[in-house]
Order: C-alpha cells, then sequence, then structure tokens
C-alpha cells in the first residue's frame, strides 16, 4: 500500500512542469535565506562577544567570525558582577518555587473545570474565562498587590501568577479527554478526589503538564514587567531585570567599579552586554534540543481549546 | 436544563457528591477573588479622586470627570491613532508572514530541510522580550550593523533609529516578524497537514496543476484556521502591549511610539497619577471588552462557533 502510494507520488512528481521545479529552487534559496537571517542577529551576538574590543569597536559592517584574539574576558566581567548573579539566583528561586506553584493550582483548577455532572461548573467556568477578556487594568492590580503587603518580596512575582487563566483551560481539555469510565471506576472504588486527580488524570496526562511546564517556565524566565513595579531591592531583582538595569538602562555599577580607566570603561560596555546576553540565554537554548519535541504540541493543545 | 428542585437542595447534592473536589477548587476561588475581581473592584479609583491616605473607598466620588479630561486631553487622538497604527501594521505585515512561510515550508519535500528551518525558525520566540529590545538597541545605534549598512547604501542616519519618529513602527514590526513567524507558523503547518491527501488526488487527476491544487485545494484546507486567528486579532486591534513599547521607546519618539497601555504605565505607575491613569485603563478595557464580544458574534456567524 505504502509502496504503491509512494510510486504514485514519485510519478506525479515527474509530470511536475517547468514551473515547479523554478518554484522548488527559488522556494529553497528563500528558506535558506530566511534561515539565514533568522540566525544571523543571534550568531552576531556570539561572535561579537568573544572579539577583541578594539577590533570591535573599529569594525563597520556585518560581522562574520570573531575580530581580532578570541578572549571571554567579557564573560569573566559579566560574572564579577553581584548583580548578574544573585539575579540568577532570584530567577531560579522564582522558576522553582513557581512552578510548584503553577502545576498545583493549574491542575486543582482544571479537574473541578473537568467535572462532568457538578451544577458549580458552569457558573464556574464563566467567572474564570470573564477574568481573561476584562480586568481592571494594570493601576488597581499594582495597588492590589501593595494592599496585600507583596511589595519587594519574590512573593510578588510567584503568587498572583499562579494561574495563568488560558493554560488552565488547556489542562482542562486534556482531563475531560480522559475516558469518564476510568473516573466512574475510581469514583466508584471510594478514591476520594485528590487521589483522582492525581493517580488517574495526572498520570493520564503527562504531555500536556509538559507543555504547561514549558509555558509557565519560559515565562518565568523571561519575565521582568512585575518585578520592575513591585521590586526596588536590587539584590532581589530577577534576571531580566538586571538585564534591563545594564543592557538597556546603562546602569553597570559592578563593572565600573572593576575597570577603572574611563577610556577602558567604554571599551568594555558593549562587549560585556553581548557577553551578558549569551549567557542570560544559555540555559534555555541549551534545553532547546530536549524541549523541542513538546513545541509542536504545545501551539496544538493551544489551539484545539476551542 | 430548568429543574424544579430549588438550587439549594441541588447544591447539597452535589457537595455531598462532589466534597473533595469543592475542597479542592477552594484555593483557586481564593486565588481569582483575590488576584482578579478584588482589583476589578478596586477599579472605582477611575470614578474617585484617590488620596492614598484616604484609601479607595474613603475617597470622594468624581464621576466621570477623569474620562472626559483624557476625552479632552491632547493625548487621546495621538494614543488612540498610535495604538491603531501600531496593531493594524501588526495585522498587515505580521499576520501573513506566518501563513506564507507555512505553505512554502510545506513546499518543501526533503524531512530533514524541513525540520532544520523549523527548529531555527522558532527559536527567537524564546528569547526574552528584554533581550530582544537590547539587541535591537545595539543593532540600530548609531555605530550598531544596521545603520552602518544603511549608510553604506548612502544613508545619511547618523543617530539610533530608535531616536527616529518614523523608525519607531518599523522597528517594532520588523523585530516581531523575525520573533514570532515561526512560531506562529505551525498552527498552519498542522491545517496544512490535516489537509486529506485524496484531494489532491482527485485534483490531480482532474488535471489540476501545482498552483492550481494550491489554490483550490491548499487554501480552503486552512481557510478556517486563518479566519479564526484573523477574527481573535481583530479582538486585540485596542489593545498593544506596553512591555516592548516601554523597552524600546524613548523621550524623541513619544511622538509615533506611545500607546494607551504605555501612558496608563507612565501616567499611573511611574507619576502615580492613580485615578486618571485607572481611568484610562479601564476606558481601554472596556474598548477591548466590546471587540471580543463583537469578535466572537462574527466568529459564530462566520465560523459556525466562538472563541470560547
Amino acid at each position: 500500500m505504502s509502496q504503491s502510494e509512494s510510486t504514485v507520488k514519485k510519478s506525479t512528481l515527474r509530470q511536475e512542469g517547468r514551473g515547479y521545479q523554478v518554484f522548488t529552487v527559488f522556494n529553497t534559496i528563500f528558506l535558506i535565506i530566511a534561515t539565514f537571517v533568522t540566525l544571523y542577529p543571534m550568531y552576531y551576538v556570539v561572535v561579537a562577544s568573544i572579539s577583541d574590543a578594539d577590533e570591535l569597536a573599529r569594525n563597520f559592517g556585518l560581522l562574520l567570525y570573531p575580530l581580532g584574539k578570541w578572549n571571554v574576558f567579557a564573560y569573566e566581567l559579566v560574572f564579577r558582577n553581584k548583580l548578574v548573579v544573585s539575579g540568577f539566583m532570584n530567577t531560579f528561586f522564582v522558576l522553582f518555587v513557581g512552578l510548584a506553584f503553577n502545576m498545583t493550582f493549574t491542575c486543582l483548577g482544571a479537574y473541578f473545570l473537568s467535572l462532568k455532572g457538578s451544577i458549580l461548573v458552569r457558573p464556574l467556568s464563566l467567572l474564570i474565562l470573564f477574568t481573561m477578556y476584562f480586568s481592571g487594568g494594570i493601576v488597581p492590580v499594582y495597588m492590589n498587590i501593595r494592599e496585600l503587603g507583596l511589595m519587594d518580596s519574590l512573593w510578588s512575582l510567584i503568587i498572583p501568577g499562579a494561574i495563568s487563566t488560558y493554560n488552565m483551560l488547556i489542562m482542562r481539555s486534556a482531563f475531560a479527554a480522559v475516558p469518564d469510565a476510568l473516573y466512574e471506576a475510581a469514583y466508584l472504588d471510594g478514591a476520594p478526589h485528590y487521589k483522582i486527580l492525581t493517580q488517574v488524570y495526572v498520570p493520564l496526562t503527562g504531555a500536556t503538564l509538559a507543555v504547561m511546564v514549558l509555558y509557565y517556565g519560559v515565562g518565568h524566565w523571561n519575565a521582568w514587567f512585575n518585578a520592575s513595579l513591585y521590586i526596588s531591592n536590587t539584590k532581589k531583582y530577577p534576571l531580566q531585570l538586571v538585564l534591563r538595569q545594564i543592557l538597556l538602562l546603562n546602569q553597570n555599577q559592578d563593572l565600573n567599579a572593576s575597570v577603572t580607566d574611563l577610556g577602558e570603561l567604554a571599551k568594555y560596555t558593549d562587549l560585556v552586554k553581548y557577553a551578558l546576553i549569551v549567557v542570560s540565554c544559555a540555559p534555555i537554548l541549551l534545553l532547546y534540543p530536549f524541549l523541542q519535541k513538546f513545541f509542536a504540541k504545545g501551539v496544538m493543545v493551544g489551539a484545539l481549546k476551542g | 436544563m430548568q429543574s424544579k428542585i430549588p438550587f439549594g437542595r441541588r447544591l447539597i447534592k452535589d457537595i455531598k457528591r462532589f466534597g473533595g473536589a469543592y475542597i479542592m477548587v477552594i484555593p483557586v476561588v481564593v486565588f481569582y477573588i483575590l488576584f482578579h475581581y478584588k482589583p476589578l473592584l478596586g477599579a472605582v479609583i477611575a470614578f474617585k479622586n484617590y488620596q492614598p491616605r484616604k484609601g479607595i473607598w474613603g475617597s470622594s466620588w468624581v464621576g466621570f470627570k477623569h474620562f472626559e479630561s483624557f476625552f479632552n486631553s491632547y493625548y487621546f487622538g495621538r494614543l488612540i491613532r498610535n495604538t491603531l497604527t501600531i496593531s493594524l501594521s501588526g495585522l498587515i505585515f505580521t499576520f501573513p508572514c506566518a501563513i506564507i512561510f507555512a505553505l512554502l515550508i510545506n513546499e518543501v519535500k526533503s524531512r530533514a530541510f524541513k525540520r532544520t528551518v523549523q527548529t531555527i525558525s522558532y527559536m527567537p520566540h524564546f528569547i526574552s522580550l528584554v533581550v530582544v529590545c537590547s539587541m535591537i538597541t545595539l543593532f540600530v545605534s548609531s555605530d550598531g550593523f544596521i545603520v552602518q549598512i544603511m549608510q553604506f547604501f548612502g544613508s545619511g542616519v547618523n543617530q539610533s533609529l530608535l531616536n527616529m519618529n518614523s523608525a519607531f513602527v518599523p522597528i517594532y514590526v520588523l523585530s516581531d516578524i523575525w520573533q514570532q513567524t515561526g512560531w506562529n507558523c505551525i498552527i498552519y503547518l498542522a491545517a496544512l497537514a490535516a489537509i486529506d491527501t485524496e484531494l489532491y488526488e482527485a485534483a490531480r487527476i482532474d488535471g489540476a496543476n501545482r498552483w492550481q491544487q494550491t489554490i483550490h485545494v491548499t487554501l480552503p484546507g486552512i481557510a478556517q484556521t486563518v479566519t479564526l486567528l484573523l477574527i481573535l486579532r481583530v479582538g486585540s486591534l485596542m489593545s498593544v502591549g506596553h512591555e516592548k513599547i516601554i523597552l524600546l521607546y524613548n523621550d524623541y519618539t513619544m511622538e509615533t511610539a506611545d500607546v494607551i497601555s504605555s501612558y496608563v504605565y507612565r501616567r499611573g505607575l511611574i507619576k502615580g497619577d492613580y485615578s486618571f491613569s485607572a481611568a484610562v485603563g479601564l476606558f481601554n478595557s472596556a474598548i477591548n471588552f466590546a471587540l471580543v464580544i463583537l469578535a466572537n458574534r462574527i466568529s459564530n456567524k462566520v465560523n459556525g462557533y466562538g472563541i470560547w
């Protein structure tokens, strides 16, 4: 069957007109160019970060390979910066504790919303759905955090974001897809609800749970805005906020302290920026090959929500 | 499902049956009350003259005063114009890119090549906004490589492009295309993969060439996905996220870069003008909500099913 199919495909391929052959060539060239354009900014950053500072400053236009003598001096400067180190620690804390909260709360909510037969499911769904489309805006949210006494605490980055409604709805769909018979069997055996959740639903929805971890995790890693509102103590800054200070607001006290000569300082400012970008992206990009198989699945569970 | 049994009794029966689940959902309900409905209630300061020492409920009511002064202010027109310009540019340029990209990838025969292109194309999606905006800032600065290339081709630019009003929207849109096209096209690729191959066979037997197959089989095959995503876009036409704007704009580019959300942030959270900016935010929320309802109606009519 499959063999005959492939011969059909091959024979029709040969029948394709000349126009299509020309298209295929241009399409391939275009996609190769698009891929290079996508990669180049990232490549530029990596190459610049290990270039010689003087040569980099003198360079005009594109960068194809590291200039001058390869060196990792900029990386030394990055890790000498106490703020970067504490930023990593804070982000790791928010990431791991945050994920524990995210997954627990999301599963609890999704479990209830996936119950069949409870009269509260629909009203609760509506109340939850409403918050997705109507919010009071960032000002009342900010005042609320202040009232709750969460200011200047890493918990302000964990608890208020414990549930993303969108993710919870995805999880609900996954739970709802578990065959009713399994729920019924466990229920009739007298299993309490928390056991049905942890021993029936969770083991059966592993792939969706992994996608949730990915979404929430990337969210924590990349978040900066709430921290910029709630956290004023620089020692509690998560990584992205430290990055913003150094990369966009040009405030790098530690670099100022470690390189005294003003000319030297100007020389290394950009180099350190490139190195810092590489360091901050490294964890996600290192995990990238392992996470990759979840991506397509991730988008699809989002799309099927409807 | 009208039932004659009173709600109270049904609830008691329900609690008996789902008791454990009720207890489990309590933290979730508390979460939504505390972090969604309480701030929603707090939005009443939009109708008050909020004074910190009097608190939200002790401050005096002023009705629609803040809304009126916003509508009459110089900023109103500018913010609406900028918000619409940026979101419409996204609709016109960023949105079709993913569709075209998916159609092109779909024509690739080699699996390895296809996978490589895809894997690389959605890498930028995972880079944080702070890093993306830093890269933009470095590349378009007066000695960044993008400005240098422009100079090479005879452009007279000798400052950061981020200081130029005319460059803000193009920078915003192009960087969005770079960052999101690969990711956004996944959903179209899935829709393309779901098209029944027999339709292509039938078209071929009818004598359709590649181009005609694309027009008559491929495009109708993804039409529903496209319409749904298009309608969703309409629903968010008046909301441009504040994060990227705040990271990229500066005093020189307020004229084209400042949108409603960034204005609320600046006026409210930086300058501490709580009531006024809460009113602006609420106005924006109301419009967004109306647009989503409208989008849902359209979706129901066009697709036969809604967004929710």
